[in-house]
């Protein structure tokens, strides 16, 4: 068994549904949540084929004031989900801003995963077309999913599908630059000892990550 | 001290040597004043008494103890001096009072200025009573009945006019009321004056002018002029916290114009609350916090569990809270926190369900500790019931890791040591019961220890049990609390005797005492029982206060 470590961010405007989408993956529950301060973070175990994933997932806030904070969580991600509301244009075209930003900032390789959320409401009420949404995630390399945190629709594929792109980039592109992204045995005796494993595997990550910055 | 002739008797005395209760040893919170903000402008005393030996902003001083200043840095600096200055220039003056003027009177009091070059002066008649009749047709929320029988407003504005807050009703129905407003404050400012308060029947207009930003307030609560300038300085420090000083002001060099409720969109909420809080919380009256009453062997392990778990560097200060409540508080050698910022972190915790979710990490500025940056907050509930948080404070931007860590080993000590089970227990017990006091007649107190800003005071009892008199009694302590701080005539005792109850408020050196009695109550007796009520508070300081801070 191997593992990764896979860095998520999560993107989107002001009430897309950013935090019920992350919510429904890692605790299979909705509730009304309030509006997220700064940014949230959390983790799941998830195994994909041979692989034991961690997903450390950013839920950052879509509030103006937090714009500019961004950068603090998508600079070491490995892959960013694009949230917008299906039911709200201004939404989706805010996601180009968000593609262009990452672009100008990032230099490794990140995995892009773009979700219209809230895809249970009615149709009257959707704003952005299903095709063409379809047609600009294509054109800019992302994985594309309607989702309804609401209604668990879409969720666990997309987090599944990005775990497996990413496992997908580690066997079979060396030559991609992935940030922080690498892959680690976990020691053979038992649950336990895996558990203690992952445990380490952070806090080398921790060391490595302080090492880039006093290098800086 | 509770005997002698009956000269003494009259007048409560407290040795000034021996320590009020509640004074700990070492200081957790910095010491404040009623209305220090005032008085101090929005770099506060804990500023002030800091610049001496600090010349720079306290972030970047944290930042950069061992690192060479920047050229650019400095230059900001710089400019944060100039601008503290004009600010020092822009500061309302508050060494007078107020005479407010009877409450049919429509016609505003009009006083002199005794201090400095600026004159408070008060206009009258057509424009103040106007604001309450505007009529047109965009605007029918000020038109409704609810609306206008709220019975404190509060607006924001901007120097040039536009709507940012407003307690009650959307602001953009308002632009109308709010331009009337800014035209009263521009037009007093074009003859170098400024206005600062008009009264209107039972209304009172309070106005503070900050630069780039002008907050109002319309109440006919029992609040005194100064009471509402001190929300009103509360809610400043919030937009503050928000958005820094330095963004705040950047928006509006650029921007004259600048529509701030974008940036503010999704913080009207800690407004809103913070307004509550302030309604119903004695602690941002009194300039003090409350702590959450433990056996002082749980608390100092409680504040072991941090200090031994969360010392790492560029960690300023740790924070555990508890329903409002203080339980304990580890700071960065030399660093003080203020009260009011304490209240704003508070207010931050009080008014987000977020945190109850996941580990958070957010940007928070405290205004009184440096007004121009943000510091970092690692913030985390510890148990499952989500009562117990924890919030960690730093300047770097990148330690959210290192410090959720640093969480994990401090529930493990706790955990270890039962402490969250006993924070759980504390919780669950209502505080005390004035009963538990065992004086006769004294219905409830609050008292403050001045040197660590702390106050404590029992549940709120019968008769005190229904919404209605909550309010009153507040409203008591809102009056009795003007009364001594009076800028015009600050009293050290006062004993007033009112129909349903008799008030006595205490102010020494040390603590502020106030006190609610039964309305038969003598004078003799009332003394004679807060003598015997300090000496309680000693006998249970240990519990109620935090005596020791801890530092990292």
């Amino acid at each position: 068994m191997k593992q990764i470590e896979a860095k998520i961010v999560v993107l989107g405007s002001q009430g897309v549904g950013k935090t019920s989408v992350v919510t429904r993956y890692v605790t299979q529950t909705y509730k009304h949540v309030s509006p997220t301060i700064g940014a949230s973070f959390f983790t799941c175990k998830v195994t994909i084929g041979d692989y034991r994933v961690k997903m450390s997932v950013w839920d950052t806030a879509g509030q103006e004031r937090f714009r500019s904070m961004a950068p603090m969580y998508y600079r070491k991600a490995n892959a960013a989900m694009l949230v917008y509301d299906i039911s709200n244009k201004d939404s989706f075209d805010d996601i180009k801003m968000w593609v262009n930003e990452l672009k100008k900032n990032i230099d490794s390789y990140v995995v892009l995963c773009l979700l219209g959320n809230k895809c249970d409401l009615s149709e009257t009420e959707r704003e952005v077309k299903t095709d063409e949404a379809q047609e600009y995630a294509a054109s800019i390399d992302a994985l594309f999913y309607e989702t309804s945190a609401l209604s668990d629709i879409g969720i666990q594929d997309a987090f599944m599908k990005v775990g497996k792109k990413l496992i997908d980039l580690i066997e079979n592109r060396p030559d991609l630059h992935i940030e922080g992204l690498e892959q680690y045995n976990i020691r053979q005796n038992g649950e336990l000892a895996g558990n203690q494993a992952e445990g380490s595997v952070r806090l080398e990550n921790t060391t490595e990550e302080k090492k880039n910055c006093c290098g800086r | 001290m509770d005997g002698g002739g009956s000269d003494r008797s009259q007048t409560p005395s407290y040795d000034s040597d021996v320590p009020e209760p509640g004074a700990g040893g070492t200081v957790i919170l910095a010491p404040t004043d009623s209305y220090a903000d005032l008085t101090q402008g929005w770099q506060g005393s804990l500023h002030e008494i800091r610049r001496p030996r600090h010349s720079s902003g306290t972030i970047s001083e944290i930042t950069n103890r061992s690192k060479p200043e920047l050229a650019g840095e400095k230059q900001e600096r710089e400019k944060d001096g100039e601008l503290k200055d004009k600010l020092n220039e822009l500061q309302v003056t508050d060494d007078e009072d107020l005479s407010l003027t009877s409450s049919d009177e429509t016609t505003a009091s009009k006083e002199d200025e005794k201090e400095g070059g600026q004159t408070a002066a008060v206009s009258s008649g057509p424009s103040a009573s106007g604001l309450t009749v505007i009529e047109s047709d965009s605007e029918e929320n000020v038109q409704t009945e609810a609306w206008r029988s709220q019975r404190k407003h509060i607006f924001v504005l901007s120097e040039a006019g536009k709507p940012i807050y407003s307690r009650y009703g959307k602001e953009d129905k308002l632009v109308t009321i709010m331009g009337v407003m800014q035209a009263l404050v521009s037009f007093l400012q074009d003859g170098n004056d400024s206005l600062r308060c008009l009264v209107a029947g039972k209304h009172k207009f309070v106005f503070l002018n900050r630069e780039n930003l002008n907050l109002v307030a319309v109440a006919k609560t029992e609040d005194s002029y100064h009471q509402l300038l001190f929300q009103l300085t509360y809610v400043y420090n919030q937009i503050i916290s928000v958005l820094t000083y330095t963004q705040l002001n950047k928006i509006f060099k650029q921007r004259r114009n600048y529509d701030l409720r974008r940036l503010l969109t999704g913080s009207e909420k800690f407004i809103d609350n913070l307004l509550h809080l302030m309604d119903h919380e004695p602690s941002f009256l009194l300039g003090a916090v409350r702590c959450l009453p433990l056996p002082s062997s749980t608390r100092e392990n409680i504040a072991q569990s941090i200090v031994q778990n969360a010392n790492v560097k560029d960690l300023v200060f740790a924070i555990l809270l508890a329903n409002n409540q203080l339980i304990t508080l580890v700071r960065m050698k030399k660093y003080f926190l203020h009260p009011s910022d304490l209240h704003l972190i508070i207010n931050l915790v009080n008014a987000s369900e977020s945190f109850k979710a996941a580990e958070s990490w957010t940007p928070i500025c405290l205004p009184k500790f440096d007004a121009s940056g943000f510091l970092h907050a690692y913030v985390s509930y510890l148990d499952p019931g989500c009562q117990t948080c924890l919030l960690l404070l730093t300047v770097d931007r990148d330690m959210f890791f290192t410090l959720s860590e640093c969480r994990q080993k401090i529930v493990d000590r706790l955990n270890r040591y039962n402490c969250l089970t006993a924070i759980t227990e504390a919780l669950a017990r209502t505080s005390y019961s004035i009963s538990q006091v065992g004086i006769a007649d004294l219905r409830h107190f609050m008292y403050k220890s001045k040197s660590t800003a702390q106050y404590t005071s029992p549940e709120l009892d019968a008769p005190y049990t229904t919404k209605e008199e909550q309010e009153r009694l507040f409203g008591l302590y809102l009056y009795l609390h003007h009364r001594i701080h009076s800028s015009a005539r600050p009293l050290k005792i006062l004993f007033h005797v009112g129909a349903n109850e008799t008030l006595l408020g205490w102010m020494t050196s040390g603590f502020e005492l106030y006190t609610v009695f039964g309305p038969l109550v003598t004078k003799t007796q009332a003394i004679t029982s807060i003598n015997k009520l300090l000496k309680w508070i000693k006998r249970e300081e240990d519990r109620l206060f935090i005596l020791n801070a801890p530092t990292f």
